[in-house]
């Protein structure tokens, strides 16, 4: 033990020993009250964006393009509903209820994944949000299954597996349409150039603006940089569009032999805290349709309920 | 002598930390805690985990295997849920 370790509170002490060894904190460990609150915000982060991200994609079931193409939109978009109940069953480990941090959504305190507030305007958008949203948060997700906190960690390995069908059925929705009629070609490219940005966004600001991101680093939770991560998502995405033959809208990406990665151009900032702090295109709208969907399946859950107390009452009987 | 049957727990370890619990067997025991240090006994006598978890038997709710049929049947037909249904040219098929 330290010098430093030795005037500490021991509980403090020991959490930070199974930090510095790479153990995971499980949910009956003692661990600072900050910790708690950090990854709790993270995780129900995670979760919000899971659920309101069916949103943009949900948008098009009715309209998919063939019933095979509708199928797997549909399968898809189960599995992003349930890896929401996978964050929130990890983050109710921490003592916060489901409905405390659906509460903290609707009231505007909890955030969600700002790329969610783009509407999907044409179906070439649903092959760019497998390939570019899913990708990016797959980039994200494979670090996060060594995050520091153990529900955490082992929801994220989870989603890892079964994420991977999400963004190669993007990809070949997309490779599909590059390789048809000059307007489906031009179609997935317009979808490129408006999903390519907030793709890049979703990383999160740079290392040095990043709010959590230092302390977040310190306790593991964070295994790798906004910025390390970004880069990874725009090195493997480059090669991806050149090969079906759609453009990334940068003049300034270039691949640097030096660094072994792409140069890539300056991110616009504004329009991420714009879309962050509520005013995206569709930021009131995804949460209105959160919100009436909560209300309108009341009914089902009092008539679960209701149902419930009665076949209790029978079985006393 | 009290011949009632002790009630049965189920028994999860958790090997590692990080890692989920995991079922390794039962055992009867009069309570709750009583089972846990029975479980320690039996299942931990060579610092196999690092946590323990102890479920009443009856208290668990399982799927029937002879309902398998209209249980997961369903999922047999949707090969579109795994990544291995889309097939990528391989210049773009590391992904």
């Amino acid at each position: 033990m330290t010098e430093k370790t030795a005037q500490m509170d021991p509980r403090l002490a020991a959490f930070e020993n199974k930090i510095t060894n790479d153990q995971r904190i499980e949910p009956k460990d003692w661990m600072p009250d900050a910790f708690r609150k950090n990854v709790l915000r993270q995780m129900s982060q995670h979760a919000h964006s899971e659920v309101i991200g069916m949103q943009p994609e949900g948008n098009w079931i009715t309209r998919a393009p063939t019933l095979y193409r509708k199928v797997v939109l549909l399968a898809k978009i189960q599995d992003e509903g349930g890896h929401g109940l996978y964050l929130y069953s990890a983050a109710e480990t921490l003592g916060s209820t489901r409905e405390e941090m659906v509460q903290a959504l609707h009231d505007g305190k909890a955030k969600y994944a700002s790329i969610f507030n783009y509407p999907s305007l044409t179906w070439a958008d649903i092959g760019m949000i497998g390939w570019l949203v899913d990708g990016a948060a797959i980039v994200n997700q494979v670090s996060l299954q060594r995050t520091s906190y153990g529900p955490y960690s082992r929801a994220m390995i989870r989603i890892c597996k079964e994420e991977s069908f999400h963004q190669r059925q993007g990809y070949e929705a997309t490779m599909v349409l590059a390789r048809g009629s000059a307007e489906q070609k031009a179609m997935a490219q317009d979808a490129l150039d408006r999903w390519w940005w907030p793709s890049l966004m979703m990383f999160g600001p740079h290392d040095s603006e990043s709010a959590h991101s230092g302390q977040s680093m310190k306790w593991k939770l964070k295994r790798e940089s906004n910025d390390v991560l970004r880069q990874r998502f725009v090195d493997q995405t480059v090669p991806q569009a050149e090969f079906i033959g759609l453009k990334i809208p940068d003049p300034d990406l270039k691949w640097n032999e030096e660094r072994g990665a792409y140069d890539f151009g300056a991110i616009d900032w504004d329009e991420f805290m714009q879309v962050i702090s509520g005013n995206g295109p569709c930021n009131r709208q995804r949460l209105q349709h959160h919100v009436r969907a909560q209300q309108e399946g009341q009914w089902v859950r009092d008539a679960m309920h209701a149902y419930e107390l009665k076949r209790q009452a029978r079985d006393v009987a | 002598m009290n011949k009632q049957t002790l009630p049965l727990f189920e028994i999860f370890i958790r090997s590692k930390r990080g890692l989920d619990h995991r079922h390794v067997g039962s055992l009867h025991a009069e309570d709750a805690v009583q089972a846990l240090e029975y479980a320690r006994d039996v299942y931990l006598r060579r610092s196999e985990g690092v946590s323990i978890w102890v479920v009443r038997s009856s208290d668990i709710t399982a799927s029937q295997e002879s309902d398998v049929a209209s249980f997961y049947d369903p999922m047999d037909d949707k090969p579109y849920r795994h990544a291995t249904h889309y097939k990528l040219p391989k210049e773009v098929d590391n992904m």
